[in-house]
């Protein structure tokens, strides 16, 4: 038996981990549980209807409805599917939606994992969720599958350049890959965040993430309309809901990322001030993070109850032709501007 | 002028103005008034002309209003209405059979209308269903079961139309 599994302190620390990963992801499931209705109900509102409110108060109860209806049901396993990839697919949707809040820092100290080079495995996860959907089409053996799945690819190939430029943006300013020191390098108040000088990049990044998420009006990888229900078509029960939680959590987590990256993290608007010091609520904390990722959580909404879909062709040329040349013209710019001494 | 257009176009696509034009609306409509109607706890008023479940109508003295003249089967586009009659021990002619089959009506309220002693009419009645085949055909007693259960309902709305037939 090697040395290290005698050694108490290292299962001490895993279950720590294992511990922390539960503390952050059990409120994350609730959470998205509740984005559902949310999104029932803010998409309802905006279309001056009422949204579900026939399950418990308001509606209160019906995401519960929900999961419990998806769990009964049976998942149904197409006859010519590739067995083993079909029911891989949802868990490759998931895991990397999921993983990447490990890195994710809530408050100043408040992170399971403090890694160098945060900014890079959060791109790299982010990605890494595509394949989930381009095997579920794949295995699923259906041509709107297939097809939702082939968009699939093309989008992350195009969006993802647009993406990194993005982020790269922000590297520039902060000068480090590490999520905790990039919120550190816009403390100052709201007008040190990164969201002013990188406003361009900021657009940039929030439009990828709602394609990288396909969500609207981006989701022509489900395009009820045009593909059934695209990559999910053959998909039922637990496995599809397996496939909405990735979606969700990766919405979530795109939400999260935005607040930090942009717009200071757990970082006060007040921050130094003297209104921050005689009010604590205003004040750095945990809960300024939560406003801001609950806001551009909402935005995700708004953004689906009020664009129509976009036409393939149109993603791919707002991707290239637009997103990739106004990256690359505000990195030259912000290039030359630190080279002129500007630090941000 | 034609660069300074697609300036102009360039500026505004590039400003997303519209789509926050587009943003504008629909966070106003978060706020509006929702018409949503809560079906079975709220419902939209009816006219007192509404075409619902028929009914057949006696007189106050109990004594029934058709007398099986046979106009309504007449003017029933859909063939949906089925008389017999025969004469009574007291020599009026009364139906002894009288069927509306509920598939085939297309409540368009022409027999209400050809009817000349309003004995048959159509309530306002549109919440009802069948349970077993067959049921959809009302027979003579049905539609005067209707008829007596809601004889007030419909005596106030033919009051109430009556000025304008």
């Amino acid at each position: 038996m090697p040395d290290w599994m005698t050694d108490l302190s290292v299962w001490l620390r895993v279950g720590e981990i294992l511990l922390g990963a539960m503390v952050i992801l059990l409120p994350l499931l609730a959470v998205v549980a509740y984005y559902t209705y949310a999104e029932r109900k803010v998409v309802g509102f905006m279309q001056m209807r009422l949204g579900p409110s026939r399950v418990g108060p308001r509606g209160l109860f019906q995401p519960i409805a929900d999961v419990l209806k998806l769990l009964t049901k049976e998942v149904v396993l197409p006859a010519q599917a590739n067995r083993g990839l079909f029911l891989l697919a949802p868990l490759a949707a998931l895991v990397p939606a999921l993983g990447a809040w490990a890195v994710v820092p809530f408050d100043d100290g408040l992170w399971l994992a403090n890694i160098d080079a945060g900014l890079l495995y959060v791109l790299a996860l982010t990605s890494l969720g595509a394949y989930g959907i381009i095997i579920a089409g794949w295995a699923s053996n259906s041509k709107y599958a297939l097809l939702g799945a082939m968009r699939q690819a093309a989008q992350v190939v195009s969006y993802e350049i647009a993406m990194g430029f993005a982020l790269v943006g922000v590297l520039m300013l902060s000068g480090s890959l590490n999520l905790a020191a990039i919120v550190q390098a816009q403390s100052g108040g709201i007008l040190d965040w990164f969201f002013l000088p990188l406003l361009p990049l900021l657009l940039v990044y929030l439009v990828s993430g709602v394609a990288e998420t396909n969500r609207l009006p981006f989701d022509v990888v489900e395009g009820e309309s045009e593909l059934v229900a695209g990559f999910h078509v053959e998909y039922s029960g637990s496995a599809f809901a397996v496939f909405f939680l990735a979606e969700y959590s990766a919405m979530i987590l795109i939400s999260a990322l935005t607040a930090i990256l942009f717009f200071g993290g757990w970082l006060s608007p007040f921050e130094g001030t003297q209104l921050a010091q005689a009010v604590p609520v205003l004040d750095s904390g945990i809960h300024w993070w939560l406003l801001k990722t609950a806001f551009f959580m909402f935005c995700f909404l708004w953004f689906r109850a009020t664009f129509p879909r976009y036409r393939y062709d149109q993603i791919m040329r707002l991707g290239w032709k637009v997103f990739i040349p106004v990256t690359l013209i505000w990195i030259f710019v912000l290039g030359a501007a630190r080279y002129a001494g500007y630090t941000g | 002028m034609r660069w300074l257009n697609s300036l102009l176009y360039l500026l505004r696509s590039l400003s997303l103005w519209d789509l926050f034009r587009g943003l504008r609306l629909t966070a106003r409509r978060l706020f509006s008034r929702k018409i949503t109607l809560r079906y079975p706890d709220e419902k939209t008023p009816k006219s007192p002309r509404f075409r619902g479940l028929h009914a057949l109508r006696r007189y106050p003295n109990g004594e029934e209003r058709c007398i099986a003249c046979k106009l309504c089967e007449a003017v029933c586009p859909a063939l949906a209405i089925t008389i017999e009659s025969e004469e009574r021990a007291d020599g009026s002619r009364r139906t002894t059979r009288y069927d509306i089959d509920l598939f085939k009506c297309v409540y368009c309220g022409f027999c209400e209308e050809a009817c000349p002693t309003d004995a048959v009419v159509e309530t306002d009645i549109l919440e009802f269903h069948f349970e077993r085949r067959g049921d959809q055909i009302m027979t003579k007693e049905d539609l005067l079961a209707v008829g007596d259960r809601y004889e007030e309902q419909i005596a106030e709305h033919r009051k109430g139309d009556a000025k304008f037939r």
